[in-house]
């Protein structure tokens, strides 16, 4: 018996922290909805490219200024972006924006080819490699400091839109564009500043990912696990989108570890999007979201 | 074509109700018609007919993608999973049943269209962004099923083998053979849904695409509307995959994955959603895209000489160009290719007195 709880118990720590570095990626994803409303399919690549640029300069530069690049650049990136894709398709049914960050997806990967090389990259992190234990439970550092990331920013997040007077703007606009825009809020500066947020988001889930997975194309698929997340957490919530990571973390560590011996693996991408499937027909706006008034 | 359409009056219903109303056009017709089922067979070579025949492939599936996507306005990432299913219908048909073409394929489109009325079960309770996640969650719940499940998948890296179509005892293995074969079924396709698009249910998706609350209230029963849609339109997908499939000599999982989906949302984005002769033409744009990119290339590789590795960035230079064109058509041209097409014949047609 303990050592099935052991083997329980190691299971859900995993997920806990792998879903909360799924957390960090899906707030990328939720900032943006939530003040925009654009559905950004181009997330992965997002954390990709920031990755990309932190470990191309890791190679030239110390540690600290290779993180401020991928900062700057991304945060320049999803300006430029939100000024020449995005604002044009104002107003433009919702498939116009989904195909457009298709697009940027395709062209984010293409170019990351091209500039950095097809080759896998490595980031160094000043952390130790050796996991911690507590008890029979392994704690890797990388995960530990992403889950840490992670929450720093919840915290960060949810204090900027409750108790400034930028993120009460931000709010404004998340919920009304036009009653935001009669009471004097620059609109469009808003939307630019909730795509700088998650530049800044992506850059960061992008070194930690990156330092955990290794920089290649292949990053880009965590993007793929933001849909369960943000379907379950709901799409303009930032507690949501950490519940959401949760609880996708958790499945798929449980489904990797008790469903793949029965049926011959594989359900660990798979069981998140059936939890995704039952979230839409249950609660299509997730546990967070905010109810819409429409009808079907 | 350019012509202007003066002095035709109709004297019969037959007349108001033909597909092609204009002698002109028919004549341009009956001109392709020859050019596409004579001249193209006999002159083109293997090279050229093995790209055709990949871009009369890709017509059967856009036009299905566009009927739910353009015409009816529920985006699909789906569109690569239910090619797969009509694939590995017609696959297991052929292998355990040893069934001809003639009920392979309609099997594969009558079984996609099944699972693609599943699919759109959901939409009952959402619609909008939701039901497009709920598409991409199909495409990669029913690659995993079709993956995992050997009775479907064949066992040995989900490939089963597919002997070629015999077509009145004769045996297709030629491109032009072949070229022939996947025509008459992209003209098929082609007629229905222009056929389709002007028929009670072809107007009731776009009612409900343009104003589902008011196509309500007009009578049209939403949700039923939607199924038929997402029925039909994976119809055309079950049959593109097993005309793939056939094509290829294979039935294989990994030609139907994601990225197959969103190649066929960027052939109705750029082609023009919502038009028949549009999925035509972003078919045909998407699948030469990297066929003229690697000649480009390998032109200009010449001039640059050996200092660059040309067949290296291909596949990401690739996919610039795509994601590119997409941002580019939808920023710049959101109608697509289609409206690009109106237009220049628009203007052939007012000259000189454009206004």
């Amino acid at each position: 018996m303990p050592d099935d709880l052991t083997f329980s118990l190691v299971l859900v720590c995993n997920g806990l922290l792998v879903g909360l570095m799924y957390a960090l990626i899906a707030l990328g994803f939720v900032l943006v909805y939530k003040a925009t409303e654009a559905f950004n399919f181009a997330q992965g690549e997002f954390v990709m490219f920031g990755a990309f640029i932190a470990a191309g300069a890791e190679t030239a530069l110390p540690l600290w200024a290779a993180i401020g690049l991928a900062l700057g650049g991304m945060v320049a990136f999803c300006f430029g972006l939100e000024r020449v894709v995005l604002r044009p398709l104002l107003g433009r049914p919702i498939i116009a924006v989904i195909m457009a960050t298709i697009g940027v997806a395709a062209l984010l990967r293409g170019v990351a080819t091209l500039a950095f090389g097809a080759g896998t990259r490595a980031i160094t992190l000043p952390i130790p490699d050796d996991p911690f234990f507590l008890g029979p439970i392994m704690l890797p550092p990388i995960d530990l400091l992403g889950a840490g990331v992670s929450l720093v920013f919840l915290a960060v997040f949810t204090w900027f839109f409750l108790r400034t007077r930028v993120g009460l703007a931000m709010r404004a606009v998340a919920d009304n564009q036009q009653v935001a825009a009669a009471m004097g809020i620059n609109v469009q500066r808003y939307f630019a500043l909730a795509w700088a947020m998650t530049g800044v988001v992506s850059a960061l889930g992008g070194v930690v990912w990156g330092a955990l997975l290794g920089v290649d194309n292949q990053l880009a698929l965590v993007g793929l696990k933001v849909f369960p997340v943000v379907i379950l957490g709901g799409f303009d919530s930032i507690l949501g989108a950490v519940v959401g990571g949760l609880i996708v973390g958790v499945v798929e560590s449980l489904s990797a570890g008790y469903l793949d011996p029965l049926v011959g693996g594989g359900t660990k991408d798979f069981m998140p999007y059936v939890l995704m499937i039952a979230a839409l027909m249950i609660r299509p706006y997730g546990i967070f979201g905010k109810r819409p008034v429409q009808r079907v | 074509m350019f012509y202007r359409e003066a002095g035709v009056f109709k004297t019969s219903y037959a007349a108001d109700m033909a597909l092609y109303p204009l002698p002109a056009t028919r004549w341009w017709l009956a001109g392709l018609a020859v050019l596409l089922v004579v001249l193209i067979p006999v002159l083109a070579s293997d090279y050229t007919l093995s790209i055709l025949n990949l871009i009369l492939v890709a017509v059967v599936g856009a036009i299905g993608l566009n009927l739910l996507t353009g015409n009816t306005g529920q985006i699909s990432i789906g569109q690569g999973a239910f090619m797969a299913v009509g694939a590995y219908t017609a696959a297991n048909l052929i292998i355990r049943a040893h069934a001809s073409f003639w009920i392979a394929i309609p099997a594969a489109g009558a079984m996609t269209a099944l699972v693609g009325a599943i699919v759109g079960v959901p939409s009952l309770r959402i619609k909008g962004l939701y039901l497009t996640v709920a598409t991409l969650a199909a495409q990669f719940i029913i690659e995993w099923i079709i993956n995992h499940i050997t009775w479907i998948s064949g066992g040995i890296q989900a490939t089963i083998q597919m002997p070629p179509p015999v077509v009145f005892g004769y045996t297709l293995h030629t491109q032009a053979g072949f070229y022939l074969f996947l025509l008459a079924f992209a003209v098929l396709a082609v007629i229905a849904a222009k056929n389709l698009e002007r028929s009670r249910y072809g107007r009731a998706f776009i009612a409900v695409r343009d104003q589902d609350i008011a196509a309500e209230i007009i009578g049209i029963d939403i949700f039923r509307t939607k199924l038929i849609a997402f029925a039909i339109s994976s119809f055309y997908a079950g049959v593109a995959g097993a005309l793939y499939s056939y094509y290829l000599g294979i039935a294989n999982y990994e030609q139907f994955q994601i990225d197959v989906s969103i190649n066929y949302l960027a052939m109705v984005i750029i082609g023009g959603l919502g038009s028949v002769s549009g999925s035509i033409l972003g078919a045909a744009f998407i699948t030469l895209l990297p066929v003229v990119t690697r000649r480009v290339l390998e032109a200009a590789g010449g001039l640059f000489g050996a200092g660059l590795d040309v067949a290296g960035i291909i596949p990401e230079l690739r996919l610039c160009l795509f994601g590119g064109l997409i941002i580019i058509f939808l920023v710049a041209e959101p109608e697509g290719l289609d409206r690009l097409w109106r237009n220049v014949r628009t203007w052939f047609r007012t000259w000189p007195f454009s206004y």
